[in-house]
């Protein structure tokens, strides 16, 4: 392994050969959910990501809503698998320490085209099964959301969608496998690989891996890795990239639910919603492009947000921006998820999880389970699985830094604790960039952006990142 | 001796948040005027504030009659306050604060609940980070502001980068220079989207910038890279897109008061300063705090704000004996001209007694000639030619206004001469 106990990183080895059951391609929300259904299923499962850390294509930014499904197409297999996610959320939440703050979303209609769109919108949630969705009016939701411009005219309630925190709820999947013997492999790209008829030899960055079957997770790449093993993709991947803009803490109490737009076809729209950290949102857009890298933002596009978010909550004008940041979408020719099976080469093709990911990981790791059954593999489920425990980043939960012993508060915005660093910087899951430690502990992602704590981290961090904050001076 | 605990006996009289220049130099001064219990609550390792990491001189003339370093100056702020008698407290994080004088503080042994019967407020300025300034780009590792790289610099002995672009022309720019200089980075050019450079530096500060090119008129259309910066775009004077290839960018100035605890807790806020709305004590909306230092405003020396707090000390001492009026009217001073940036304290209260701050500070948002005028309802109660220019201090003496007795509002706004 790259890390020892110290966390630090050694000279890379390549990982042994081991004989797994499964293998993961792809650290993003969805294999670290699939990671965790496998291993307690019983497979002997291998996790690989290309980059130094987890969750670093699509599932790194997104606007972290637990769906419910209230609005997903009929009939779709997406449909499913959130309804199944949501419903194995709230099952493991407390088990695993996750974070669920649910005070519903408002569809709001700003005007009369879209009021009269609403009750169709309802019809839809009750069909879907979440049939505590009604039409409130004008003066109910002014009551609820005094804050709301008041051109709002009427909203359709879902009581059931929620905030989680993106980062540590698939972190917490991804430890619960880790708990239970699955192992991680980061830095370690999938390049290509051949089936012998029985299992799978994998070549890697970081050498050749072997696995009975391989389930292809790999988000923004699926269609590449497809091609590269399969020697054919059922589908290509645009991303589709989503801009936010996060304002000051001050502003997080403007709203209590999630103000969704109407929806349209390609998209559901440019959302305001508080986040668990205790920030209020504004995004995202929807840009179609090539790169599957680019996440960058534009000044242009980061304006127009914040006039739409002004819009909405006027409250908003002159709110201090405390982040920036863009998603991409792993979007295909086709609405609904692409999960496809090839039985004859051990393979599962998980595909073209586009925007809801985050609430349905869980519910496509169960349905992905079924299928690989199907395909005749029999493991025995663990029969008395260890637990693991989210990290607590919300602001309204017990965070480290109100209990004693922390050490010191190294991020002071985020109030991000000496003994939160120090805990992400160890162990199979420890952060070997500042992505991942940000991902793991909020540590910079606060008003200042790093301004009080770079050099402190910098020092903290010292001999764990691949790409180091800083050099010390005089090394020539 | 140990210091006594923070929520013990005896009872602290005055806390004060943060423990730069300005928070030392009013503690200092309540020690001095023979307050009791003085409580400086510090979060760093150390007091001392921005100048800890300021490795360049000047810092003292006012203080010390001398010439420091920042942090010798630092060093002697916080030995000169400890002689005084008071207490600091640092790893010491005010995390929220309630009407009263009501604090929580986050401390490594655990939360309390500190009640002081006066709080000073200083806890400072920072500059706008990246996000705040919608740069678009990619998100890449490099880009930071001048007071990151200073304590990367100075006090870890790290260095982030070795080619970057400085963006703005404020004195701290200058001291972003000398803060490369000094670990051995090359700056590749020094960008200023205004026609000139926003700082009056010394002209003996040019040659200090020599092998930096300074491109004003220049903007930064945005940061390129990923995972680390490579270069940047900007559009120059002509308008022609450009790239500049670096391996760093130094977001420095554009700078903001660190209100934060403000604007999560009760007290009003000036848009125009980002500080706490007070009036000439430095009193907050919420009457047991006080504010002091560049917390007021962006921005001014440590000098300065030094001076600013050893006044607050002494204020906040003559109300702890009663000698303050209750807040009970006041005279409004405001601006909606966008020119002016604004203008603090944003109320005197009434009565007016002897003491208390002796100018208005006021700044302009761009290079302005005109005159500037102080109106309320029954017309212009003042007026002066002025000419200037961005992130310059601009005083007016209270003295020289002839301020009506009674409550009221009065505007700032400045007419233009037309060319
Ligand atoms: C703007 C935006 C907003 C969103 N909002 C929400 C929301 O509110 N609620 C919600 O439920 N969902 C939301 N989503 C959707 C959700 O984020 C995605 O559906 C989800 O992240 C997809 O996860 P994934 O694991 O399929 O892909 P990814 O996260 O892309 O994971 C794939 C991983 O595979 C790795 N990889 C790729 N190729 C290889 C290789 N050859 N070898 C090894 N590793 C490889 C990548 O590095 C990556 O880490 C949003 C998405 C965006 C972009
Ligand atoms: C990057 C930078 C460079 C500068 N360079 C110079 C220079 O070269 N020369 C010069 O004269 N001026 C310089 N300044 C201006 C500087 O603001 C003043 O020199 C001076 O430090 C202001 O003093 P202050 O006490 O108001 O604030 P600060 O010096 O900023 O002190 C505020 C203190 O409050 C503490 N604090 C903040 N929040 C909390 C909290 N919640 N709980 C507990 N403690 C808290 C901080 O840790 C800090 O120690 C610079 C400013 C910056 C940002």
């Amino acid at each position: 392994m790259l890390q020892q106990g110290d966390g630090k990183i050694h000279p890379r080895r390549i990982p042994d050969e081991a004989a797994h059951d499964v293998v993961i391609i792809g650290g993003g929300v969805v294999g670290c959910a699939m990671a965790r259904r496998f291993t307690l299923e019983g497979a002997r499962v291998a996790l690989l990501e290309k980059a130094p850390d987890i969750l670093d294509g699509a599932s790194k930014a997104n606007s972290a809503i637990l769906h419910t499904g209230f609005d997903a197409p009929e009939g779709s297999l997406e449909l499913e698998c959130i309804r199944e996610g949501y419903q194995e959320y709230l099952e493991i939440r407390r088990s695993l320490g996750l974070v669920h703050e649910c005070d519903g979303a408002l569809v709001v209609a700003w005007n009369e085209a879209e009021e009269a769109a609403l009750e169709a919108i309802r019809a839809r949630a009750h069909a879907n099964g979440v049939g505590d969705v009604e039409i409130i009016g004008q003066a109910e939701l002014r009551r609820r959301e005094p804050n709301l411009s008041h051109r709002a005219r009427a909203a359709a309630l879902v009581p059931g969608e929620g905030i989680v925190d993106p980062w540590s709820a698939p972190h917490a999947y991804l430890a619960h496998g880790l708990a239970n013997g699955a192992r991680l492999v980061t830095s370690c790209e999938v390049t290509g690989g051949a089936f012998d008829g029985g299992a799978w030899q994998l070549e890697t960055t970081r050498g050749p891996v072997r696995a009975t079957s391989v389930i292809n997770c790999a988000g923004l790449y699926g269609d590449l890795v497809d091609r590269a093993l399969l020697g054919e993709a059922r589908f290509q991947i645009t991303p589709r990239k989503g801009q936010f803009v996060v304002f000051d803490k001050a502003a997080r109490d403007l709203v209590t639910s999630i103000i969704l737009p109407v929806p349209n076809e390609r998209t559901k729209g440019i959302v305001v919603f508080p986040t668990v950290f205790g920030n209020l949102a504004v995004g995202p857009t929807a840009e179609d492009q090539q790169s599957r890298t680019d996440a960058s933002t534009d000044t242009e596009t980061l304006r127009a947000l914040i006039e739409d978010g002004i819009a909405k909550i006027p409250a908003l004008k002159g709110m201090p921006v405390t982040a920036v940041y863009a998603g991409l979408r792993p979007a295909t020719e086709e609405k609904d998820y692409r999960i496809a099976t090839t039985p004859a080469k051990n393979w599962i093709t998980v595909g073209g999880i586009r925007s809801t990911g985050l609430s349905a990981a869980l519910g496509i790791a169960r349905h992905v389970f079924a299928l690989y059954r199907e395909m005749g593999h029999r493991h025995d489920p663990l029969p008395d699985p260890a637990g693991a425990r989210a990290n607590m980043l919300a602001e309204s939960g017990p965070r480290d830094w109100k209990q004693p012993g922390h050490g010191e508060i190294v991020c002071h915005c985020e109030l991000v604790t000496r003994r939160e660093i120090e805990a992400a910087l160890k162990g199979p899951l420890a952060a070997r960039s500042l992505a991942g430690l940000k991902r793991k502990t909020r540590a910079t992602m606060g008003r200042c952006q790093g301004f009080y704590c770079t050099a402190r981290l910098a020092e903290l961090t010292d001999g764990h990142f691949e790409m180091p904050l800083a050099e010390e001076i005089g090394h020539g | 001796m140990a210091d006594p605990p923070l929520t013990g006996a005896p009872r602290i009289d005055v806390a004060v948040i943060g423990g730069g220049p300005a928070g030392l130099a009013a503690a200092t001064a309540l020690k001095e005027a023979g307050i009791g219990r003085v409580v400086v609550l510090e979060r760093e390792p150390q007091a001392g504030g921005i100048p800890r990491h300021c490795g360049h001189p000047p810092f003292g003339m006012r203080e010390f009659g001398r010439i420091l370093r920042g942090p010798v100056y630092a060093a002697r702020l916080v030995a000169r306050a400890e002689r005084a008698g008071v207490e600091i407290r640092t790893l010491a994080t005010v995390a929220g604060i309630r009407p009263g004088g009501h604090l929580l503080v986050a401390l490594p042994e655990g939360l309390i609940d500190l009640a002081a019967r006066r709080v000073t407020y200083a806890t400072g300025v920072r500059e706008t980070p990246r996000a705040a300034r919608l740069i678009g780009g990619a998100r890449v590792q490099g880009v930071m502001n001048t007071g990151a790289l200073q304590s990367m610099v100075y006090l870890k002995g790290r260095r982030p980068f070795r080619r970057p672009v400085i963006i703005g022309s404020e004195l701290v720019a200058f001291s972003a220079i000398m803060t490369c200089r000094h670990a051995g980075i090359r700056p590749v050019a020094m960008i200023e989207a205004a026609p000139r450079i926003t700082a009056r530096w010394p002209a003996a500060l040019y040659p200090r910038l020599a092998g930096v090119p300074l491109l004003t008129g220049t903007r930064l259309l945005e940061i390129r890279g990923g995972p680390r910066v490579t270069g940047v775009s900007v559009a120059g004077p002509d308008g022609q897109k450009r790239e500049i290839a670096c391996d760093g960018v130094v977001l420095s100035g554009q700078f903001t008061p660190e209100a934060s605890l403000a604007r999560l807790g009760h007290l009003a806020l000036d848009p125009g300063t980002g500080g706490p709305v007070v009036d000439q004590w430095g009193r907050c909306s919420d009457p047991s705090y006080f504010a002091t230092g560049n917390l007021l405003r962006p921005v001014e020396t440590a000098g300065w704000s030094w001076a600013e707090g050893r006044r607050c000390g002494r204020w906040v001492a003559e109300d702890l004996a009663g000698r303050l009026p209750a807040p009970s009217g006041a005279l409004k001073l405001e601006t909606s001209d966008p020119r002016l940036k604004y203008v603090m304290p944003q109320r005197i209260a009434l009565p007016r007694s002897g003491s208390g701050m002796g100018d208005l500070q006021l700044r302009v948002t761009r290079p302005v000639r005109g005159e500037l005028c102080a109106l309320n309802e029954s017309g212009i109660l003042w007026r002066r030619k002025i000419h200037a220019l961005p992130e310059r201090r601009m005083l007016v003496p209270l003295a020289d206004l002839a301020l009506p007795g009674g409550a009221g509002t009065i505007r700032f706004e400045i007419r233009e001469e037309t060319a």
